[in-house]
């Protein structure tokens, strides 16, 4: 008995002050998500699968399991959430339905000793990590870009998200940010795409009349192609887009290259970020100090690289990276 | 003894889902564990018994879940910030559902319509006051909403203590009787020389008092509130009164059962979640569970004639 004591004393001490991997391999990790109902959010439950399969088999966790509410509804996800600690997972992802309704459930959790960890819509309980994505600082980068190719500066149009959503307040505020930091842009314009190449291409045809000429056009993602396709149908020049990563997108760049040397750059967040909360929980179960605020880095897409990411990328899907133990690290390392 | 009847099946179908709970889930069976079920439910729970009160008058409510959600709003930030004014602004809500139930008997308006219509109105006063989720519980609806009673966890207390009143209220009180009897004859509960309007007016305040609780509740367990929080409360309650053994048939209700039949709703969508259905398949299964008690009751109801 003694001895038996012994040795596990001595293996677990073996274990704390060498690997990182085998700590973990009986934790639970579950994913709560408010909502499946579009490519971005298919393209993050198909990482987050590959990953955690792929842990599981490794041993690296003993179970990652995905769920999914069905109506997206705060009520709904708060059960949800409860639910997870009767299961007696060890940790929760969450991408949240809201910022601040789940913070009942998220106590809940936290004081059941379960770990939570939200990214992408993120909440403000305190006992919860967040993983956040820096919109604002992608909003400024699109315009930084811009005074790179253009130092000349002049008109911008400015494609905006869905009216009323945090994110699209963030991008704008980002953008308008990036003009006081570069005075030689000024935007002559904005419209609503709503994140869509339909929506975008029927507001940029709307405005594009009224408009003077235009060096370059700023968007959130999902609009660009749409962008495009109204300036070829008005007969105007095809001025520099700032792409957001869709598959249709890269794929109008890469025949535009081809054809006359386009040249832009292309931003937006990988749905593989689950994949990140992943391995951040991961490394949190694991007893690493980690900082309760991260951020996500974005995926830029460079002339560089635009073929590699289109041939990966599925038609109508968005670009996507999976995260792995590395990246975590780095992500955690960057906030300390 | 059709009464008894009537309580039965919801009895029947929440003690089975509790069981095959138990024991797909054995980490529920212990205090926290039954708490962590149940604390949902109980705004839900008064949810139902707000919408109850209204089925009885023969009415539906299907601003149900737009009127919690706009209480949550008042709770997280008028009651927290400044509770004198947030205290007369629910009270004010309360009468204004009150003013509703008068002014659909007076017009002879369908309720459906109205109530629907006003699920607007709530909705946008909603997101007029918080525009964005956010607010804070005041500490002591959170204090309450957590508290750890001996013995029982508090979500069975409340529920317990819900049906309870509004069993004494509605099934034993004088007024109760006559408020069954608004839904189930009308015309001979003004024969009798009560004032309709009055009555029904007081069955809409009475659904707004419950509603009213309901929201400070959810506000409770959720600590803050957004403008949409409780939307799905309308139907929800709708189904909570029917499974519990009420029937669109106004005054053929059943308090006990209503909060019984809120349990089993939320039992039910935790059971689903435990079973790992695909989420498609839950609001489906959840659909097929309600037919599935309502078919049984279709099936009692047979042999009580037969008999």
């Amino acid at each position: 008995m003694k001895t038996a004591v012994m040795l596990l004393t001595t293996a677990t001490l073996a274990l704390s002050a060498g690997a990182a991997m085998a700590d973990t391999s009986g934790k639970r990790i579950a994913l709560s998500n408010n909502y499946a109902g579009n490519s971005w959010r298919q393209a993050m439950l198909k990482t987050f699968e590959e990953t955690a399969d792929k842990a599981v088999a490794d041993g690296v966790v003993a179970a990652a399991d995905a769920y999914t509410t069905s109506e997206s509804q705060t009520t709904e996800q708060a059960a949800q959430i409860q639910n997870m600690i009767l299961q007696g997972y060890d940790a929760i992802l969450l991408n949240a339905a809201s910022p601040t309704a789940l913070n009942g459930a998220v106590k809940e959790a936290c004081d059941a000793g379960v770990l939570v960890v939200s990214f992408d819509s993120i909440v403000t309980e305190p006992c919860a990590y967040r993983i956040a994505v820096d919109f604002v600082e992608m909003g400024r980068q699109e315009v930084e870009y811009l005074s790179e190719r253009l130092p000349e500066g002049g008109k911008l149009l400015e494609i905006r998200g869905l009216a009323g959503v945090s994110t699209d307040d963030a991008i704008s505020q980002g953008i308008h940010n990036g003009v006081e930091q570069f005075p030689q842009f000024e935007v002559a314009g904005a419209v609503h795409g709503n994140w869509a190449q339909d929506v975008a291409q029927k507001a940029v045809s709307g405005i594009l009349p009224s408009l003077p000429e235009v060096v370059g056009v700023v968007t959130q993602g999902g609009d660009g192609y749409g962008a495009a396709q109204a300036f070829a149908a008005a007969g105007r020049e095809t001025p520099l887009i700032v792409l957001g990563n869709r598959q249709d997108e890269m794929a109008w760049w890469a025949e535009q290259r081809d054809a006359n040397g386009y040249e832009t750059l292309s931003l937006s967040i990988a749905p593989g970020v689950a994949s990140l909360a992943f391995w951040v929980a991961q490394q949190i179960l694991d007893g690493e100090e980690v900082p309760k605020d991260l951020t996500v880095p974005f995926l830029k897409i460079t002339q560089d690289t635009l073929d590699e990411q289109l041939a990966s990328t599925p038609v109508g899907s968005v670009a996507n990276v999976a995260y792995t133990l590395e990246d975590a690290k780095a992500v955690i390392a960057g906030a300390k | 003894m059709q009464t008894k009847y009537r309580i039965l099946l919801p009895v029947i179908s929440l003690a089975v889902l509790l069981a095959a709970t138990f024991w797909m889930q054995p980490r529920t069976m212990s205090y926290f564990g039954v708490n962590l079920l149940f604390n949902l439910a109980v705004p839900i729970a008064l949810a139902t018994i707000a919408q109850m009160m209204i089925i009885m008058v023969n009415d539906i409510d299907l601003g149900m879940g737009a009127f919690v959600s706009l209480v949550a709003c008042v709770v997280a930030t008028f009651l927290h910030d400044t509770p004198v004014l947030g205290t007369f602004m629910l009270i004010g809500l309360i009468l204004s559902y009150a003013a509703m139930g008068a002014l659909i008997h007076r017009l002879e308006l369908p309720a459906i319509v109205v109530t629907l219509g006003m699920s607007f109105v709530w909705g946008g006063l909603a997101l007029f006051i918080l525009p964005s989720p956010g607010g804070a519980s005041p500490g002591w609806l959170r204090a309450l909403m957590t508290s750890k009673p001996p013995l029982m966890p508090m979500a069975v207390v409340a529920a317990i203590l819900i049906s309870i009143v509004t069993h004494l209220l509605i099934m034993r009180s004088g007024i109760g009787t006559v408020l069954r009897g608004v839904g189930g004859n009308t015309r001979a509960v003004q024969r009798a020389g009560w004032s309709v309007i009055w009555l029904k007016a007081l069955a809409y305040g009475l659904a707004g008092l419950f509603a009213v609780l309901a929201g400070m509740a959810l506000v409770g367990l959720t600590t803050s509130a957004d403008a949409n929080i409780a939307l799905r409360y309308t139907l929800l309650s709708i189904a909570g009164v029917i499974l519990g053994g009420g029937e669109f048939i106004g005054g053929k209700v059943s308090p006990t059962g209503a909060v019984i039949g809120a349990l089993t709703l939320t039992l039910a969508s935790s059971f689903l979640n435990f079973m790992r259905l695909n989420p498609d398949w839950q609001i489906g299964a959840q659909g097929a569970i309600l037919i599935l008690v309502l078919t049984a009751r279709l099936l009692f109801a047979k042999r009580e004639v037969r008999t």
